[in-house]
């Protein structure tokens, strides 16, 4: 009779897949959002604009998290650690190598990168609960790291970095926030359709095996550790990137606006948006950053637990996210079609 | 023809002495923000998340411009005081003043609070040219006109009551042993470098020195460590909780070191009553507003005042709480540059007013305590006076110190 | 030597509140097989409660007592009316969920009582225990519950018929509903008594660190990590993870030169993962085998 308890992986893996056809929107649908997010900075304020640009910034570090563990099952409660990592990198940059600030986000995604890939290596053995204790550990630890005080001459150390906001090159008579938005809209876009294919590929593939059921996957000769530290690797890669625009975007640094409550956010808008549903991921983003000021007019002494409400009427309503939504309104106007 | 020149005339005659009469015959002047019946102030502070106990600053603030509504508002004008959590992150700090900038059109930023969210925003404030007024922090950084000519702290920074205690240890106690316990943020750093500046050649007075975080749930075992360093004096540049906690375990392992306190963590009823009046007796501190607690204020005029006004418009906030007598204090110098603007209301003025602020004493700071600004002085409250704690009150002595080394 | 003592004596007091908390996470861990975020929020309410029964005039152990009940039924209440309508919902919506309840709690524990720290009432006295000046008797007292909490813990699981099912309930749901244990309701039990324990975890701790509805936040990282550390399937685990974390953290911050003492908690992460990367199921837990 040995000690160790045994686990039959029968019931439901821990994250549950999306069926490929379902895992982007329609053609149609999609050409109708792209020409709105188009058209719309030119007929709202800029302030309205700048939200709207940081809703993108966050959708693609939701969308690095769903690739991560919507795709490769690996659940990851630090992605704020290489959000901040990104951010560093890219502010570090700018400010004390004068480098373009459009140079320094392909550099903040392969330092993201590699340290992505660098976690992924030891947390090959830990899963589930584990691996989000690990993380979890991971992003409570950066803000720390960030206020080393031998790291402080790059840093700023807790005072945190400014950073000077780009202006349109070659004299574009556009504002600073629209050509920042245009500029984030193309690379979410890029990062958006480049995920897509990497799900739909072989690796995607391999990933999504591991995720149902790992060792049924390597029985059948995928080799796990390569391609959850890839998985790793390239989600770090992406949320960096998107932390290096926010550096850009925000025009501050600081390790106050990289702690553990960032990482929560991006997994609650993972959450909200549908697990493994990668247009969802800007509706996740768009959740975490208006949500908390509806909060905030409804009651600013309960901001927090109006949240919480919320949150716990959205996950009743819709437990699996804004997926659930969109396949609803797939249904109905599939009726409407017929009818 | 000749009729109406001479009316244009006498029209630009008496346009010209209305011009350059002084500020009560000005025509009347806005920017966004400032209509004939309405001044909008923007603010944040962090009503959510860890730093949430200043939040209590902002409600006191609004029920401070609720009473001046009541009372004719300011020069026949009514304030609209728009409040924003900011959660003490800085790039949530960045949209909300964004928001009141370009969304709610506030003539101006009121007192946000913390040094992030504060440096996050005081370059577009600055680019905007938006009075970034009577920030609530006190690093030193904020009193630089020269480059960042829209922003103006308030309190009495942290280097200069650092400076202050280093004078005090050098005249008082010169061959003490130091020990320094502080926290890892800007505050702690700061006052840290007062402190060692004050010190000027005998910073190796500091024979230990531990930093600690926030997320910490105590700091036990730091006070443990000081200790066991030897040191016969205990600088604890720490926020509430923590200063309460270090005073308690002092006690408890037999520390007999004097132990100073920064000004943000001496209040009685936030800190030395929870820590234990027992544990507190000898500590020292400075300050440059009175205690609510500290009987000898009582009748005081400036403090019946503020009682009065917590009593009516107020009246679940806590007298004790030195985040709400801070919030009375900084509410009543905005109200008083918006009264010195008479009718010229534009940014500009506004900023040119707060820094000619002379011997302004608004009703709850320490008297002798005086508000100077100038072109080039954009320190609001530069002056402390040390205290120590005796029985259940703070005890002044002393004289009122300039905590500035050029002053 | 002598600070290395010292460090370590302050460290296993530091630890005694890890391994308080460590045995509120693993019970829940025992019930749901997951980890409750809002678990640490959950304790301060309770703690809350019990410090407005005193401010009421209710003598300490009977404030204490109907804490424990009122934490009981209130864990019960939630996992009821919160978390099984979410029973058939994805893991890491339930997840969410817990986060919810975290900023639920925390934010009306702060509209009620507001962040400034209040004092709290301990049985055992603050004196020095046993004239070390390095551990107060209350401290002394709080290792003494925590150990109690254990064994009691240890013998529930083991010994009665409820504790039994339980632990069925959360290794092999479907078996044991097979057998006829009421798998729902085991998991409603495991809520409250996870919330009864983690009020006496706030009990205990709160004349250390004082009272304010932020004061679980550091706590219930070091009670995860602890518990991870010892085996989230063991309380004797979570207990002696507690205590480690605890001593290994000043350890780490008083010797290891320059970073020691900023990177305190990192490095006490660290040592977690490092454990969990040679024993994967914690010092004290039992290896999972998986089949498929």
């Amino acid at each position: 009779m040995s000690a160790a308890a045994e686990d039959t992986v029968t019931e439901a893996p821990a994250v549950e897949a999306v069926p490929k056809r379902a895992m982007t929107l329609g053609t149609g649908t999609s050409l109708v959002i792209l020409a709105a997010l188009l058209v719309t900075p030119v007929f709202v304020k800029n302030f309205v604009v700048f939200q709207m640009t940081m809703v993108m910034i966050y959708g693609i570090a939701v969308l690095a998290l769903n690739i991560l563990t919507g795709g490769s099952g690996q659940f990851s409660l630090g992605q704020s650690a290489f959000y901040a990592l990104g951010a560093y990198t890219s502010a570090v940059l700018m400010e004390n190598f004068n480098v373009n600030y459009a140079l320094t986000l392909p550099i903040a995604g392969l330092v993201s990168f590699g340290a992505g890939y660098l976690f992924g290596k030891p947390a090959l053995r830990l899963s589930g609960i584990y691996l989000a204790l690990a993380t979890f550990a991971l992003a409570v630890a950066m803000p720390q790291l960030l206020k080393l005080h031998f790291l402080e001459q790059w840093t700023g150390g807790v005072q945190g970095l400014t950073v000077m906001k780009p202006d349109a090159p070659f004299g574009l008579p556009i504002g600073q926030d629209k050509w920042l938005y245009y500029f984030t809209l193309v690379i979410a876009l890029a990062i958006y359709l480049g995920s897509v294919n990497l799900l739909r590929s072989r690796s995607g593939r391999a990933f999504m095996s591991i995720r149902d059921n790992e060792i049924a996957a390597s029985a059948m000769g995928v080799d796990v550790a390569q391609y959850k530290t890839l998985a790793f690797g390239v989600s770090a890669a992406i949320t960096g990137i998107a932390g290096g625009l926010s550096a850009i975007v925000v025009a501050f640094v600081a390790p106050d606006s990289y702690t553990i409550n960032l990482a929560i956010a991006l997994f609650l808008g993972m959450v909200v948006g549908g697990v493994g549903w990668l247009p969802g991921s800007f509706v996740g983003a768009a959740f975490i950053i208006f949500v908390p000021n509806i909060a905030e007019s409804i009651s600013k002494g309960l901001s927090g637990a109006v949240f919480g409400v919320l949150l716990f009427l959205v996950i009743f309503l819709v437990p699996h996210g804004a997926r659930q939504v969109a396949i609803v309104a797939q249904q109905m106007l599939g009726n409407l079609r017929k009818n | 023809m000749l009729a109406t020149l001479r009316t244009a005339a006498i029209s630009a005659a008496v346009g010209a002495f209305l011009c350059t009469s002084g500020p009560a015959f000005a025509q009347k002047k806005y920017d966004t923000g400032a209509t004939d019946t309405e001044i909008k102030i923007g603010h944040i502070v962090p009503y959510s998340g860890p730093a949430s106990a200043y939040g209590v600053i902002g409600k006191t603030e609004e029920a401070y411009f609720r009473m001046i509504n009541e009372n004719g508002g300011i020069n026949g004008r009514k304030i609209k005081f728009i409040s924003y959590d900011d959660a003490y992150s800085p790039p949530k700090a960045v949209e909300q003043v964004r928001r009141l900038v370009e969304s709610d059109e506030a003539l101006l930023v009121f007192n946000a609070l913390g040094t992030p969210s504060n440096t996050a925003i005081q370059k577009y404030l600055n680019a905007k040219k938006v009075p970034q007024l009577f920030v609530a922090t006190g690093a030193t950084k904020w009193n630089d006109p020269r480059h960042f000519p829209w922003t103006i702290g308030w309190q009495p920074s942290y280097q200069s009551e650092g400076r202050i205690y280093a004078k005090f240890l050098l005249k008082e106690k010169p061959d003490a042993k130091v020990a320094v316990l502080y926290q890892n943020d800007d505050f702690g750093k700061d006052y840290l470098k007062g402190l060692k500046d004050g010190l000027e050649g005998k910073a190796s007075m500091i024979i230990a020195e531990a930093s600690y975080e926030v997320s910490e749930p105590t700091i036990d075992s730091h006070v443990v460590k000081l200790k066991a360093s030897g040191a016969n004096v205990l600088i604890s540049i720490t926020t509430p909780k923590f200063a309460a906690q270090t005073i308690k375990k002092a006690a408890e392992i037999d520390w007999k070191a004097l132990q100073i306190v920064a000004n943000v963590s001496a209040s009685v009823g936030s800190v030395l009553k929870p820590a234990g009046f027992e544990n507190a007796q000898g500590l020292l501190s400075a300050a440059y507003a009175k205690d609510a607690s500290d009987p000898q204020w009582q009748s005081d005029p400036g403090m019946q005042k503020f009682f009065a006004f917590l009593d009516k418009y107020y009246p679940e906030g806590d007298r004790l709480n030195s985040s709400v007598v801070y919030g009375y204090g900084a509410a009543q110098t905005l109200a008083k540059i918006l009264e010195m603007c008479g009718d010229d209301l534009t940014r500009a003025n506004i900023m040119k007013q707060a820094a000619n602020l002379k011997d302004f004493t608004p009703d709850t700071l320490l008297p002798g305590v005086k508000i100077n600004t100038s072109a080039t002085d954009f320190a609001p409250i530069e002056q402390l006076q040390m205290m120590r704690f005796s029985g259940e009150k703070w005890d002044l002595f002393g004289e009122v110190i300039s905590g500035e080394l050029s002053h | 030597m002598e600070l290395f003592t010292n460090q370590v004596l302050a460290g296993i007091s530091t630890g005694a509140i890890y391994a308080c908390m460590a045995l509120a996470v693993v019970m829940i861990y025992q019930a749901i097989d997951h980890l409750n975020f809002a678990q640490g929020e959950m304790a301060m309410f309770s703690t809350f409660i019990s410090w407005q029964l005193m401010q009421w005039g209710v003598p300490y152990w009977w404030a204490f007592l109907i804490t424990i009940a009122v934490s009981f039924a209130g864990g019960i209440l939630i996992e009821r009316l919160l978390f099984k309508p979410l029973a058939k919902a994805p893991v890491l919506t339930n997840v969410a969920g817990f986060i919810a309840l975290f900023a639920i709690v925390n934010s009306v524990a702060g509209l009620i009582w507001d962040f400034t720290i209040k004092q709290y009432p301990t049985p055992f006295g603050s004196s020095a225990f046993l004239g070390s000046q390095l551990i107060s008797t209350h401290q002394a007292g709080m290792i003494g519950v925590t150990l109690l909490m254990l064994v009691g813990l240890y013998l529930f699981f083991q010994f009665t018929r409820i504790g039994l099912a339980m632990r069925a309930a959360a290794a092999l749901p479907e078996s044991a509903r097979l057998v006829g244990v009421n798998t729902s309701w085991m998991i409603a039990l495991g809520w409250g008594m996870a919330s009864a324990i983690g009020a006496v975890a706030g009990i205990l701790i709160a004349p250390v660190v004082f009272l304010e509805p932020n004061m679980m936040g550091g706590v219930l990282v070091y009670g995860f990590a602890a518990a991870v550390l010892g085996g989230l399937t063991s309380p004797l685990g979570a207990v002696v993870g507690g205590f480690l974390v605890g001593v290994f953290e000043n350890l780490a911050g008083t010797y290891i030169p320059g970073v020691g003492n900023e990177l305190k908690l990192p490095i006490a992460l660290a040592l977690i993962i490092t454990v969990l990367v040679f024993k994967p199921a914690g010092l004290f837990g039992r290896a999972i085998v998986k089949r498929v």
